[in-house]
């Protein structure tokens, strides 16, 4: 068994948290609001030492530091000023009367945000997924290839008719519609596996830390 | 039909206990399943293996420690893959956790003779330039100058002054990236910005969850994906040092098998009943 401190912390609170498997209980609740407090007290350090210091405190330092010695506005510096003023402006919905003001800089993010990735995905999730689409539906000498190029062409082509709303869904374009729904209910499925391994995974884990580096019943 | 009404009743918390024993009890056992090698990780495993001595790769850490028992069995045996192909490693992180993350995983695959043996410096063979907020942006930025934007590493050294990166402008000095992945921003994102708009080599090990979203990607903008644990698992299997990821696979297996039985209990007893619920509605 171990004679770490942080493990048996680590153990109780691991132990804490599953005991709500079995009911509600006030050992669970002080456990989540440990991790909520932790999570939110590591978040607001990091943040501060990670974003806020290096990006606008080190930054309009270095502005101020050159406009002193040099008299001269050092623009790119002062620029992540305008960064942080966006920041405080985001702050005022903590203030109903003037509250509306933080929709400025959520305009601001919205802007960049929908102008950086609007390429990008279009690019990315479209244009080439498209150009993936287009592949030899016989390689010879490949049989496996062959179906599984085939398998990419249809599951794509009936999976889109599938969401082709503008005509009924009957006859050979219902059948197809059909088929399409099949791909996505198959899709969902492995994405249910693949969620299930991820959770067993994280279980396991948890379970060698209890059975393993806690009580050392494993070699 | 008693029988299946009993079944249908069955108190969850036994189902969990169920799970419980068959996740722990084959930690005991030393038995190693048969692990078969897809596609996908082979993908990720020849491009590092075709890389000559001396290239350098790009390991970038977008998790935490919630995500650490899928990604962690990644980043060791990749670690290990890479410096005993005497490969330069350049770590950075998209999440505050990563780079602390990576220095565990360096930890332990220091303690590896073979790699033990090979004395690396911090430097020379690899550095961690630490996490940079910013997200996507970041990417974006490193596509012009990746000194610009780790201007320190994360002991605080001056990126510029470290021989490994003396060289390194953008992904066009960057031989691989390798992407550990377990949300936003991850491998999407890299994808996005490194491969499509920079045309970095990208291979990644991805959670399990978000896995079959980046299957789409495979082969044009990225060699191979890792998924989840089992990923780990063959990475480990075809590079011949079995770890971790591997032990895990048995525990994996029978609480698949366990889930599964349910599934299958549950839908036979929901149809089998389902006459009787009818009638007495």
């Amino acid at each position: 068994m171990s004679t770490n401190l942080g493990v048996w912390i680590a153990a109780f609170l691991t132990l804490g948290i599953m005991s709500f498997l079995y009911k509600d209980n006030p050992i669970y609740k002080f456990c989540e609001a440990v991790f909520v407090g932790v999570s939110a007290g590591y978040w607001f350090v990091t943040e501060y030492f990670t974003v806020f210091l290096p990006k606008v405190w080190d930054n309009v330092e270095t502005a101020i530091n050159v406009l002193q010695a040099e008299g001269r506005m050092d623009w790119f510096h002062w620029s992540y000023l305008l960064g942080g003023i966006l920041g405080v402006l985001m702050l005022l919905r903590l203030v109903p009367k003037i509250g509306w003001i933080s929709r400025w800089p959520l305009a601001v993010i919205v802007g960049t945000t929908s102008g950086l990735w609007l390429i990008n995905y279009l690019v990315s999730n479209a244009m080439v997924q498209v150009r993936q689409t287009i592949i030899p539906l016989y390689v010879a000498g490949n049989l496996n290839a062959s179906i599984g190029n085939i398998i990419i062409v249809v599951g794509t082509f009936c999976g889109l008719i599938y969401f082709f709303f503008s005509k009924e869904h009957k006859g050979v374009f219902g059948g197809a519609a059909k088929v399409g729904i099949w791909f996505i209910m198959i899709t969902f499925g492995a994405s249910f596996g693949y969620t299930v391994m991820s959770r067993m995974s994280l279980l396991i884990a948890r379970m060698d830390f209890l059975v393993g580096t806690w009580l050392g019943l494993l070699k | 039909m008693k029988l299946f009404d009993r079944l249908l009743a069955i108190d969850r918390r036994i189902i969990f206990l169920l799970v419980a024993i068959a996740v722990t009890l084959p930690l005991f056992s030393k038995t190693i399943l048969h692990i078969e090698i897809s596609p996908m990780v082979k993908g990720v495993y020849d491009a590092v293996n075709n890389l000559p001595p001396g290239s350098k790769v790009l390991v970038t850490f977008d998790y935490d420690p919630a995500s650490a028992p899928e990604l962690q069995p990644m980043a060791l045996s990749f670690f290990r893959h890479c410096f005993s192909k005497d490969l330069k490693v350049i770590i950075m992180g998209l999440w505050p956790q990563g780079p602390i993350q990576a220095n565990i995983a360096l930890e332990d695959v220091f303690r590896i003779p073979e790699i033990k043996a090979k004395n690396l410096k911090y430097g020379e063979d690899y550095v961690n330039l630490g996490y940079m907020a910013g997200n996507e942006v970041v990417i974006q930025r490193m596509g012009s100058d990746i000194q610009a934007t780790f201007p320190v590493d994360y002991s605080g050294n001056k990126t510029s002054e470290l021989p490994l990166m003396k060289g390194i402008k953008n992904f066009d000095n960057i031989d691989f990236v390798y992407n550990l992945s377990a949300g936003y921003p991850g491998t999407m994102e890299w994808v996005q910005f490194a491969v499509d708009r920079f045309h970095a080599k990208l291979g990644a090990g991805n959670t399990a969850v978000q896995a079959p979203g980046m299957y789409p990607y495979i082969p044009r903008q990225l060699v191979g994906v890792l998924g989840g644990m089992k990923g780990g698992a063959e990475y480990e299997i075809i590079d011949k040092h079995p770890a971790r990821a591997v032990s895990y696979m048995l525990s994996q297996g029978v609480s698949h098998a366990v889930v599964v039985f349910f599934i299958i209990i549950g839908n036979l007893a929901f149809f089998a009943t389902r006459g009787k619920r009818k009638t007495s509605e």
